[in-house]
């Protein structure tokens, strides 16, 4: 078993070949079979490798030389370690229902097999980005996810609006990639290697050949390329527009896979950040008010996926709050448990847009319970999970992150449930405002609405279930449970000794106000949405503080003023003026200068490049004469 | 020998064809000939050990008196500049099939003679040789814009035909300067090395060969030539010039400068990468408003060989390993660049981006064949682009860690403008108007090329390995 590691990833790339290629040959029934198999047997296969991983061992496989320069070289190769492994379940599992998903969803799309195509690749290159041994393969994936990403929001490119989504989502991400491979090269420059296996070696110092400066600068670059890829401010600004995506791309790419692998990259060099303190309070304010901001954006926004967008914004931000406070596992835990419920969420807003005949504007559904009662329990739960009511998923993972901020200050706390109950409150307005209520949809729409086929309701019912135990993965002790997920994944993931000045009454406590508090958020919601049946207003009609939410705090407008046009506008300049007129006439005018100025002395040439060619022409031919001659 | 086959044997044809300028069977003839020469720098690779420095060489009397030696060579380096030019141009000349011009046997011809003097430059260990191929691969260049030209041709190649020449005089210059400083005069790559110039008349002679480099390649702000040149040549002009011939300026840096005067180099190369860097995003700048998908290409050409020139200023191993692995990678997707400006030339008339849009659906090969090149033109990893850059860029930031912030930007930039003249000129709602996709003589020329993306993509080492032993005992720093 241990030697098909190589056939993990390549399972979904010989799938990528095979649909690529055939996309237009292909029946529809054979492409969804096999980009769906490929998947699967890649999951069958990672759960193959328990056995070592469980006895805490680590895999590896080494294929071939890869990249090489003077004093270092990396390797085409692969490791498996507890953390890597996890990943692996989760992208190839949430994949493989996510793949099952498609089919349905995308049955009746004409370019179905090329969607089926650019989700294999990107499963490829994802898990090349976990598996990976060493941070060259890492930034492989990195890039790769990032260009399958980018066919899928603009999957459906005669919309050009989809198209601009996918530019950005693009070139936002290179912004973070540059930071991202700065750091690569300061590690480099530093360490002389890129192999997890050489800079993190068992007993290996660190400290022996970089200074904390040096650690500081190197996390923060690996936090600017985190910042794009997971969304986080200042680069978040892509994730909603991406959105543009076929749903099923929402929940894998935008929600439960490509955009937690900046939490992957600071878990893989946590020897890096716990170096740097410094990194690290930047990693909890930035998380912080990443999903504070983030959520207030979610209180106002009208489509049924933009809500979940910025909730996926605001939820990172959260998972960035916990690695900044140390709480690794209680990150990574929250990553797992997130990628259950909010791509039950996105498969869930899908449903409904697939049974709306492609409305996603939640003012023109309501009372959709009744017409999608499947979608609706799912919904519920996801919902449920996402807004911490035990002991759903979400509660688990988020009640141990919240009470790690307490351990650190108790305005922290304060800060983070602040988030949390945000997201409760627009969570539950968005599920009041789809699923109760009088219906506000037309009647076109209406007529049509049915419940997805078994090919859909089969993976969103997993995922609930998912969504409802995923907690029991690190049930705290207090609650009778062993912190299962902290125990396994400590060969890799070792986390500053535990705090133990927290009393369990304390926690108790701590535990039932945050409950408390969220059920009180839900009654609101309930307050304004049921009992008043408040529809949100027309964009245009949004005023004060409302619009600016609305509106996203204008960051996109600020962001075209600040950067784009100036971009522009000097592109312009310099191309059509500096360029052609300045540069180059200086050029010419030197040209014409010597020529004049020559001529003025000797009026013997004339600039033909004829007589050059001849002189050129006739010297080679002394040449060869002299040869002869002497 | 058989350096001396690979070299000879596309001038002599190239010769010959020029001799019967109105012949129909010159393409096939042109292609053979290629394809020969070709194969025969493949054969070399076999016999090649990479650790034995300068191999397949001869060294003959040609002027005694003036110590002017005929002597040729690869090492490393120059296999791969060699494998490079000699595979890039049956794939050129492949590239035009589909056209009929006037006077096709001097046309062939004349690419055929470019292709062997761009041989001998990448061959030559004797410095005075050198001088004759680099200028020798000038005059077809001039003649393929002059007479197949697009707009204000004569104009355009008399331009860049003076720039260049006017550049390469100071070198002239330089050279007899470096070869009569032995009592009996050589210009021998080995006995110039021994020669112990002053410090002063070494950066001399280091800032002659510079410009010159620095014109050819062309490095801001000594490129202005290029965009028009590049946009109004003949497309098989154009590969030929930005795919191989602008790699005889980068190569030469290696080949001539780090041996001869590293230390001049050293003490003003600081300078010299700053005024490159900022080439670099100022090119790409430019590239992002560009109208006419030709021109925007010159301009990424224009950003992309100037990280390689800065690699090379580096002077250190990761740079010029880097810098190899970039020409090969830049030579291939300008191939490729060109080649897809050519299909929408052919198929549309014209190269306006606004007026091109909503192809990718009613031509989806052409439309992959023109993303991967995108790919690896962005230098996505897993594609050609990839390793060069990063070692380019990490030899940069080693030497000196704002360079790479700056070249840096060219990897945003580079997204930038090369999706964004994607989605304008393939995206969008499917065109009305017919196009037709790519038929046998497209698909055989992109098909080696996109191969050589992926594959050097995977296995960059291939070329490192040819390479390294070469470079180890080049530099210093």
């Amino acid at each position: 078993m241990e030697n098909l590691i190589w056939l993990i990833p390549t399972l979904p790339l010989l799938g990528f070949t095979v649909l690529g290629l055939g996309a237009r040959s292909l029946p529809k029934g054979m492409a969804a079979f096999i980009g769906c198999g490929m998947i699967v047997a890649a999951f069958l296969l990672s759960v193959g490798l328990a056995g070592p991983i469980f006895s805490g061992e680590s895999l590896s496989q080494d294929l071939f030389t890869w990249m090489r320069g003077s004093r270092w070289s990396v390797n085409f190769g692969f490791q498996v370690d507890q953390l890597s492994w996890m990943m692996m379940l989760v992208i190839t599992g949430v994949g493989a229902l996510i793949h099952v998903y498609s089919a349905g969803y995308m049955h009746d799309d004409e370019r179905h097999n090329y969607f089926f195509a650019y989700l294999n690749l990107f499963v490829f290159f994802m898990l090349l980005l976990v598996m990976g041994n060493n941070y060259l393969l890492l930034f492989a994936g990195w890039e790769g996810v990032g260009l399958c990403s980018y066919l899928l929001i603009g999957f459906w490119f005669s919309n050009n609006e989809y198209n601009d989504a996918a530019k950005k989502a693009f070139v936002m991400n290179r912004v973070g990639d540059l930071g991202f491979l700065l750091g690569l090269f300061l590690t480099l420059t530093v360490f002389g290697s890129l192999n997890y296996s050489e800079l993190f070696a068992e007993g290996a110092d660190l400290e022996a050949y970089g200074s904390t400066a040096i650690f500081t600068a190197i996390t923060l670059l690996f936090i600017v390329g985190a910042a794009g890829k997971s969304a986080q401010i200042p680069l978040y600004t892509w994730l909603p527009d991406a959105m543009a995506g076929p749903t099923p791309v929402s929940a894998l790419i935008h929600a439960a896979t490509m955009v937690t692998a900046g939490i992957y990259l600071v878990l893989r060099s946590l020897a890096f950040f716990e170096l740097a303190p410094f990194t690290l309070n930047v990693l909890m304010w930035l998380g912080l008010a990443t999903s504070i901001f983030a959520a207030t954006i979610g209180l106002k926004q009208n489509d049924i996926k933009k809500v979940l967008a910025y909730s996926t914004v605001s939820q990172l931000g959260l998972m960035f709050f916990a690695l900044g406070l140390g709480a690794y596992v209680a990150a990574f835990f929250h990553l797992v448990t997130h990628a259950f419920f909010k791509a039950l969420l996105f498969l869930g807003a899908g449903s409904v847009i697939h049974g709306m005949s492609g409305e996603q504007d939640i003012r023109k559904m309501g009372a959709l319970r009744k017409v999608l009662p499947v979608t609706f329990i799912v919904f519920l739960i996801g919902t449920l999970a996402i807004a911490g009511i035990p002991p759903f998923a979400g509660f688990v993972s988020k009640d141990q992150i919240l009470l790690a901020a307490y351990e650190h200050s108790p305005v922290l706390f304060a800060l983070g449930i602040g988030a949390s109950l945000l997201t409760t409150f627009y969570m539950f307005r968005l599920l009041f405002l789809v699923f109760y209520g009088q219906s506000r949809a037309d009647h076109h729409a209406l007529e049509h609405a049915h419940e997805s086929p078994l090919s859909m309701t089969l993976p969103l019912g997993v995922l609930a279930v998912l969504s409802v135990v995923g907690g029991f993965l690190n049930w705290p002790g207090l609650m009778g449970g062993n912190f299962w997920l902290q125990n396994y994944l400590s060969p890799v993931v070792k986390e500053a000794e535990k705090h133990h000045h927290i009393s369990h009454s304390t926690e108790w406590g701590l535990m039932g106000l945050v409950v408390a508090l969220v059920l009180a958020t839900i009654f609101l919601a309930y307050q304004k949405y049921i009992s008043k049946a408040a529809v949100p207003a027309e964009d245009a009609n949004e005023a004060g503080v409302g619009k600016v939410l609305n509106q996203k705090y204008y960051v996109d407008e600020l962001y075209d003023a600040v950067f784009v046009k100036p971009t522009q506008a000097l592109s312009a300049w310099l191309g059509r003026i500096f360029d052609p007129k300045i540069l180059d006439g200086l050029v010419n005018g030197t040209g014409t200068g010597l020529v004049a100025f020559s001529s003025a002395i000797r009026k013997i040439q004339d600039g033909a490049v004829g007589i050059y060619l001849f002189i050129f022409a006739f010297g080679i031919l002394l040449l060869l004469a002299f040869q002869f001659l002497f | 020998m058989l350096t001396s086959f690979v070299l000879f044997l596309p001038i002599i044809g190239g010769l010959l064809l020029t001799l019967f300028p109105g012949s129909r069977v010159s393409k096939w003839q042109a292609l053979i000939l290629s394809c020969v020469a070709a194969g025969a720098s493949i054969s070399m690779l076999t016999g090649f050990d990479p650790n034995a420095g300068k191999q397949f060489g001869i060294q003959l009397q040609w002027l005694p008196t003036l110590g002017v030696d005929f002597h040729v060579g690869v090492d490393g380096i120059g296999l791969v500049l060699l494998l490079l030019n000699n595979l890039l141009c049956p794939i050129i000349i492949l590239s035009t099939f589909k056209q009929t011009r006037d006077h096709e046997g001097l046309f062939y011809g004349l690419l055929l003679v470019m292709q062997g003097a761009m041989t001998g430059v990448f061959v030559s260990y004797d410095l005075f040789l050198y001088y004759i191929f680099w200028e020798l691969a000038l005059i077809p260049a001039y003649f393929l814009v002059l007479l197949w030209g697009t707009g204000e041709r004569s104009r355009t190649a008399m331009k860049f035909f003076l720039y260049t020449l006017v550049g390469s005089l100071l070198m002239l210059v330089g050279i007899i300067y470096l070869g009569v400083q032995q009592e009996t005069p050589s210009f021998e790559l080995a006995v110039l090395q021994s020669v112990q110039l002053s410090p002063s008349a070494s950066v001399l002679v280091m800032l002659g060969f510079m410009l010159a480099y620095a014109i050819k390649i062309p490095v801001f702000p000594f490129h202005t030539w290029q965009p028009d040149t590049y946009v109004q040549a003949p497309t098989a002009g154009t590969m030929m010039m930005s795919g191989i011939m602008l790699k005889m300026g980068l190569f030469s840096i290696i080949r001539w400068v780090l041996p001869l005067m590293p230390d001049a180099l050293f003490a003003h190369s600081s300078w010299m990468i700053w005024l490159i860097v900022i080439g670099i995003a100022y090119a790409s700048v430019i590239a992002i408003q560009q109208k006419d998908l030709k021109r925007l290409f010159a301009y990424a050409s224009i950003a992309h060989v100037g990280l390689i020139a800065a690699g090379i200023l580096t002077q250190r191993a990761d740079g010029i390993t880097g810098a190899v692995l970039q020409m090969v990678a830049h030579g291939v997707n300008a191939v490729g660049l060109f080649y897809i400006c050519q299909v929408l030339m052919e198929r549309r008339g014209t190269n306006d981006i606004a007026s091109l849009g909503g192809l990718r659906q009613i031509a989806p090969w052409f439309a992959t064949a023109y993303f991967i090149v995108l790919l690896g033109t962005v230098a996505l990893p897993l594609t050609n682009g990839f390793p060069g850059e990063f070692m380019l860029l990490s030899s940069l930031f080693e030497r000196y860690w704002p360079w790479a912030l700056v070249a840096g930007t060219g990897v945003i930039l580079g997204a930038v403008y090369m999706l964004k003249s994607y989605q304008e000129s393939m995206l969008g709602a499917p065109s009305k108007a017919d196009f037709a996709d790519l038929d046998g003589i497209d698909k055989l020329v992109f098909l080696p090329i996109l191969a050589a993306i992926i594959l050097l993509g995977l296995l960059p080492n291939a070329i490192v390995h040819l390479v390294q032993p070469t470079i180890e005992a080049l530099v210093r720093y």
